[in-house]
C-alpha cells in the first residue's frame, strides 16, 4: 500500500479512487481532523500552537504571507510522506484550504521536485475524458507496490501484543 | 493534557446512484446497529464513530452500488458547531462548493468505473466524433427512465 499524495488535496474523486485501488490517500481532511478533534490541543478551532509557524517556515520563507505558511504547516508533512502523487489540473473551483493559489503552486512544485512517480491529468468534462481519466488513474495505481507499509505492520504488531496482554 | 479514549473519524458517503437513495443507505446503517452517528444530506450521508465501526459501515454501504457510491474523509465531526449551518446562521459551509462541483462529475466517473469493471481494455483512446450507437441510446433511455 503506497501513500499517494492527491492534488486538489481535498478531492472526493481522487481520495475515493486511491482508496478503491488499495492505497492510502494523503489528504487535508486527516490533518484538519487532528487539529480540530484532538482535545489535547489548546483552543479549537484556533488550534495553532507555537510549533505550527515553525513547521510552515520549513517550506516557505518568513516574508511569504502567513496564509501560505499556515497551509504549508499542514500540507508540508504530507509531502514528506509521499510515495506517489496524482496531480489533477484545472479544478472546477478553489475554496477553503485549496483557496490560495501561491500555496497550490508551491505544493505542486515541492511534489514534482520529489523523486516519486507522478501522474498528471485534467478534470474530465465529457464521457470520453472521464473514461480516459479513470483508466489512467487505475493504471497508475495498479503499477504502485501493494505490499503493506511498515506503519501498518507496526500497528498490527501492537494490536496483537495488546490482545496477548488481555489474555 | 488528556488523550482521546478512542479515535473517532468522520466520513462523507456521496451517493450518485440510480438504485440507492441516501435514505436507503441511512436505513441500512440503522439496521446494522453499529454505534455511529448518521446525518442525511442532499448528496448522501455523513457518518461519525470509532474507526473500526466507520470502516465496516462504509464498506457495507459501498457494496450497495460500489461504482456509484463515493467516500471521503471529513475533518470535523457531524453537527460540529464550528461548521454546522444552524449555528452559523445559514449559507453553505466552507468546502461545500468544491464538493458540489465534484458531485456533478460523479455520474461520468461512475460510468467509467462500470466500464473498467466490465473488463474493457484499459488503454482506450477517445473516439472521433461518430453516430450514436442504438445500444448506447438504449442505455441512456434506461438510465433516464429508472430515475
Amino acid at each position: 500500500m503506497a501513500k499517494v499524495f492527491i492534488y486538489p488535496i481535498n478531492s472526493l474523486i481522487l481520495s475515493d479512487l486511491v482508496e478503491r485501488f488499495g492505497h492510502k490517500p494523503l489528504s487535508m481532511m486527516n490533518q484538519i481532523r487532528e487539529k480540530v478533534t484532538s482535545i489535547s490541543l489548546d483552543s479549537p478551532p484556533i488550534n495553532i500552537t507555537s510549533e505550527d509557524p515553525k513547521m510552515g517556515l520549513k517550506y516557505a520563507a518568513i516574508e511569504v504571507p502567513p496564509g501560505v505558511r499556515g497551509r504549508m504547516s499542514l500540507i508540508g508533512p504530507l509531502i514528506e510522506e509521499t510515495e506517489a502523487a496524482i496531480i489533477v489540473e484545472n479544478p472546477p473551483t478553489n475554496f477553503g484550504c485549496v483557496g490560495c493559489d501561491r500555496t497550490n503552486e508551491l505544493t505542486k512544485y515541492l511534489v514534482r521536485s520529489k523523486d516519486v512517480p507522478i501522474l498528471e491529468v485534467k478534470y474530465p468534462e465529457s464521457e470520453e475524458e472521464a473514461r480516459d481519466f479513470v483508466n489512467k488513474i487505475a493504471e497508475f495505481l495498479e503499477s504502485l507496490p501493494k505490499e503493506k507499509s511498515e506503519e501498518d505492520e507496526k500497528a498490527k504488531e501492537e494490536k496483537t501484543a495488546e490482545m496477548e496482554d488481555k489474555k | 493534557m488528556t488523550e482521546m479514549k478512542k479515535e473517532e473519524i468522520t466520513k462523507y458517503i456521496v451517493i450518485s446512484s440510480d438504485k440507492v437513495l441516501p435514505s436507503d443507505a441511512a436505513m441500512k446503517i440503522y439496521e446494522s446497529e453499529f454505534p455511529v452517528t448518521v446525518k442525511e444530506t442532499c448528496f448522501g450521508l455523513v457518518v461519525t464513530g470509532s474507526r473500526e465501526d466507520i470502516m465496516a459501515v462504509v464498506e457495507k454501504i459501498r457494496q450497495l452500488d460500489k461504482n456509484h457510491i463515493f467516500i471521503k474523509d471529513r475533518g470535523f465531526p457531524v453537527g460540529d458547531e464550528r461548521r454546522c449551518r444552524a449555528t452559523r446562521g445559514g449559507s453553505p459551509r466552507p468546502g461545500f462548493h468544491f464538493l458540489r462541483e465534484e458531485v456533478g462529475m460523479l455520474p461520468l466517473i461512475g460510468a467509467a468505473l462500470d466500464e473498467l469493471e466490465a473488463n474493457k481494455p484499459l488503454k482506450k483512446k477517445p473516439k472521433e466524433k461518430s453516430r450514436l450507437k442504438v445500444s448506447d441510446l438504449e442505455n441512456i433511455i434506461e438510465a433516464e427512465l429508472s430515475r
